[in-house]
């Protein structure tokens, strides 16, 4: 091959590539994307039952029970204007406590969110952006309410 | 006056580098003779940042608790190790160990460098003055870590407890080493292109650079894989969480890089091509840095949420990486040519490598930022995890793994012998591993059960550059290439059985009662207090038999009090065929205890995988570092022979 057209080949390679690895991302995204809803929008329906997604809020004070077989939880994660029950078999994560924020992983189903993952906040300064405005908001109530 | 001091030498080392910048235009404008003050500079830079951050180790080795960042992040009374090591836990002090390698690296580059032209050395020294710079304004403006609180407090926050862990203390070292190490790469790229002399001597003198940081870079990502195992307590290995997509993509471009230079190094050929690697590989390092450090990701590593910091961040990544590609639009294309090769060829086999994990790396790269692009642009808010990259980028790195044992037996040049038929016994191999996993797992899911097979072709495949010639008196770069292809035949057959054959059991638990997992049958004996330094636990008893011999295992459920937090320690037995592991959880109402045990068939492979392929590198980089050495006292006799 011709230095010059050896140049121009793996130009064409080159750009292949990108445009492969874009459609490819594009393709992978279309279903297996999360969205993120907070209980306001469930109870607006606007999260779709069945799919994988992530549900943020505060857990509820007084919310957590323990069911018989003890390694299953039920809670309520609230944002202050709707709640949602979730269920969750597992050993929940560190910092995971009533009042705190947390985020779970998993679908909705027949109005409850049966989570796979909770995720809590890992440290005093450490909150999920998405549940920034939230915890501001949350305890700006608190201080309300006392 | 010790913060005061190291302050002190962040201005001047900042000043020096503005200096180092100047004297890079003037050295390129009018060929003034600067060389030697500009690699004076270099040294001194990097000297003082290597103070500044001594500095920083003192006061928290100290528990100067005046120093604002020490407050925040550690407290008295913490084991020694984790106050030193608490020094690059958070943000301030893990920046500065950041602009400490790269100004320390400027100066290896600056008293090492002997083997590129003296005028683009002069503007890659220029180059990482310019990023130095950059980083030092960060620190000084909108970070600084030795901010001093006044009146002092008499006891710190405490640091995360979840980073009290011998890993802590080496993880983030080793990663930014590699991460940082890229700046050399991408300086010397920059300052070729601006000098003109992409040239196999170039590709020689980057070489090393890109085998130390991709090799550390492998040490730092395989370690943080086992930290995230063992210390998290959810028995994976690998999140795809985007902090860890951060350490994988400068990655996966540093190991394209570190193919491609081959190819520049040994043929002249891909002069661009690599170039530009080497701009992406490091500009994957400050995507990276710009994504833990801006806290705008929800993730385990993400410190704080400050926005100035990360608009500042943001900024110079856009003013480095947008300034170097449009040097490279500007002066790729004029580029001489480089050696001509035939479609099968080593060349081509290289490029074929270098496509794949371009391809990976842009998936990884559309996976781990669509999400805030998406919020950004829409208010939308979502997270992108395990299926999306499973789906997408699982069979690519297969096939990548597939044609890894193609490549080494190929000719420079062209190829013109059968090479395909060398691959018989590999290739038998492979399709029996297929066979015997229909044959005894027929449930298990497509991708794991393509992963023995490929990793068992691998494996054979890999050792071909060696048979057929004295293995002994092969290089050691070639020995370094078998061993780290063959790592990752092993560390895919660690993959495949975790994901295959792995078994799980959560259940609650009274002292006495057994629980089976896998083969295992485990007993609670009992559950105890147990104390540390700064912690206090409750302690499981377990004992584990499976036919013949017991294990005994402790897993705990820590209790830190500053700051208050919990953490599972997981207890892990690790035997040749793999481990069993075990974490304990909290008391159930009735009195009993949570209990969650795994069984993991072969899950160590994956990081003795890891091990070699960083072995492999370590065994390339002494191979080219030692012919360096004795061709350069070749030279030397002959001269003192000539000159006689």
């Amino acid at each position: 091959m011709k230095p010059k057209n050896q140049r121009l080949v793996l130009v064409a390679a080159a750009i292949a590539a990108v445009l492969a690895a874009v459609l490819l991302a594009m393709w992978g995204l279309r279903d297996r994307a999360s969205y993120f809803y907070t209980p306001a929008d469930i109870a607006g329906g606007q999260a779709p039952a069945g799919q994988a997604m992530r549900l943020g809020g505060m857990v509820e004070e007084g919310s957590i029970k323990h069911l018989p077989d003890g390694v299953t939880i039920r809670f309520v994660v609230t944002d202050g204007k709707a709640r949602t029950p979730v269920v969750y078999r597992g050993i929940v994560p560190d910092l995971f406590r009533e009042g705190t924020g947390a985020v779970a992983e998993g679908r909705l189903e027949n109005g409850t969110f049966v989570a796979d993952t909770i995720l809590a906040k890992h440290d005093e300064r450490y909150m999920p952006p998405q549940l920034g405005n939230l915890a501001a908001e949350h305890k700006a109530g608190q201080t309300l309410e006392k | 006056m010790i913060a005061e001091t190291g302050l002190a030498a962040l201005w001047l080392a900042a000043g020096l580098a503005a200096l180092q910048f100047l004297l890079m235009i003037l050295a390129l404008r009018s060929g003034a003779e600067v060389a030697r003050a500009m690699r004076s500079i270099a040294l001194v830079q990097g000297v003082l940042t290597l103070v500044a951050f001594v500095m920083l180790l003192v006061v928290f080795a100290r528990s100067d608790m005046s120093v604002a960042l020490v407050f925040e992040n550690s407290s008295v009374v913490k084991p020694f190790i984790y106050k030193v090591a608490g020094a690059w836990g958070n943000h301030e002090g893990s920046m500065l160990m950041w602009v400490t390698i790269l100004a320390v690296a400027g100066a290896f580059l600056a008293v090492l460098a002997h083997r590129t032209g003296e005028r683009t050395l002069l503007a890659a020294l220029g180059a990482q003055a310019l990023l130095a710079l950059g980083f030092y304004a960060f620190l000084l403006f909108a970070s600084n870590p030795f901010a001093r609180l006044w009146p002092p407090p008499p006891d710190g926050q405490g640091l995360n407890p979840l980073l009290q862990d011998p890993g802590l203390a080496f993880h983030p070292p080793t990663l930014y080493l590699g991460y940082v190490g890229l700046s050399v790469a991408f300086s010397l790229a920059v300052g070729a292109l601006l000098t003109g002399e992409v040239d196999s001597r170039l590709g020689r003198a980057m070489r090393p650079w890109v085998l130390g940081a991709w090799l550390l870079l492998t040490l730092g990502i395989t370690a943080g894989s086992y930290w995230a195992y063992y210390e998290l307590g959810w028995g994976g290995y690998w999140f795809w969480d985007p902090v860890e997509n951060a350490s994988l993509m400068p990655w996966l471009a540093a190991t394209a890089l570190l193919h491609s230079i081959n190819v520049l190094a040994a043929r002249g050929a891909l002069k661009a091509w690599t170039m530009m690697l080497a701009v992406i590989a490091f500009s994957m390092s400050m995507v990276g840095t710009f994504l833990v450090r801006s806290g705008i990701l929800t993730s385990v590593h993400a410190f704080a949420i400050d926005p100035e910091r990360g608009t500042f961040l943001l900024a110079l990544l856009a003013i480095y990486v947008g300034a170097a590609f449009v040097l490279f639009a500007v002066r790729g294309a004029n580029l001489k040519e480089g050696a001509p090769f035939e479609l099968v060829s080593r060349e081509s086999g290289l490029v074929i490598n270098n496509l794949f994990l371009t391809v990976i790396l842009g998936v990884v790269f559309v996976g781990t930022l669509y999400p805030l692009f998406a919020e950004a642009v829409s208010g939308e808010k979502m997270s992108v995890g395990t299926p999306y990259f499973n789906a997408v980028a699982g069979p690519l790195a297969l096939l990548l793994a597939a044609l890894v044992g193609v490549g080494p037996l190929l000719a420079w040049r062209r190829e013109r012998r059968p090479v395909l038929k060398k691959l018989t016994v590999p290739a038998l191999l492979g399709a029996t591993a297929l066979a015997i996993t229909i044959i005894l797992a027929p449930q298990i899911h497509i991708l794991p059960r393509l992963g023995f097979a490929v990793a068992a072709y691998l494996a054979a495949a890999s050792i071909l550059p060696l048979i057929g010639r004295n293995p002994l008196r092969a290089p050691l770069a070639t020995w370094g290439m078998v061993v780290a292809h063959f790592g990752i035949a092993v560390a895919l057959t660690g993959m495949a059985a975790n994901s295959a054959f792995t078994t799980e059991r959560l259940a609650i638990a009274n002292p006495g009662d057994v629980l089976s997992v896998g083969p295992w049958q485990v007993q609670l004996e009992s559950v105890t207090p147990a104390a540390g330094k700064n912690w206090t636990a409750i302690q499981a008893q377990l004992r584990a038999t499976r036919g013949s011999g017991i294990v005994t295992l402790a897993p705990q459920m820590r209790y830190f009090s500053d700051p208050p937090m919990e953490t599972n320690e997981s207890a892990i037995a690790s035997f040749w065929n793999g481990q069993l592991y075990t974490v304990v959880g909290r008391q159930d109402v009735s009195g009993a205890w949570q209990l969650r045990l795994w069984w993991k068939p072969f899950v160590t492979l994956i990081w003795a995988g890891g091990g070699l392929i960083a072995l492999g590198g370590a065994l390339a980089l002494f191979g080219r570092i030692w012919m360096l050495f004795r061709r350069r006292s070749r030279a030397a006799e002959w001269r003192t022979e000539r000159y006689a």
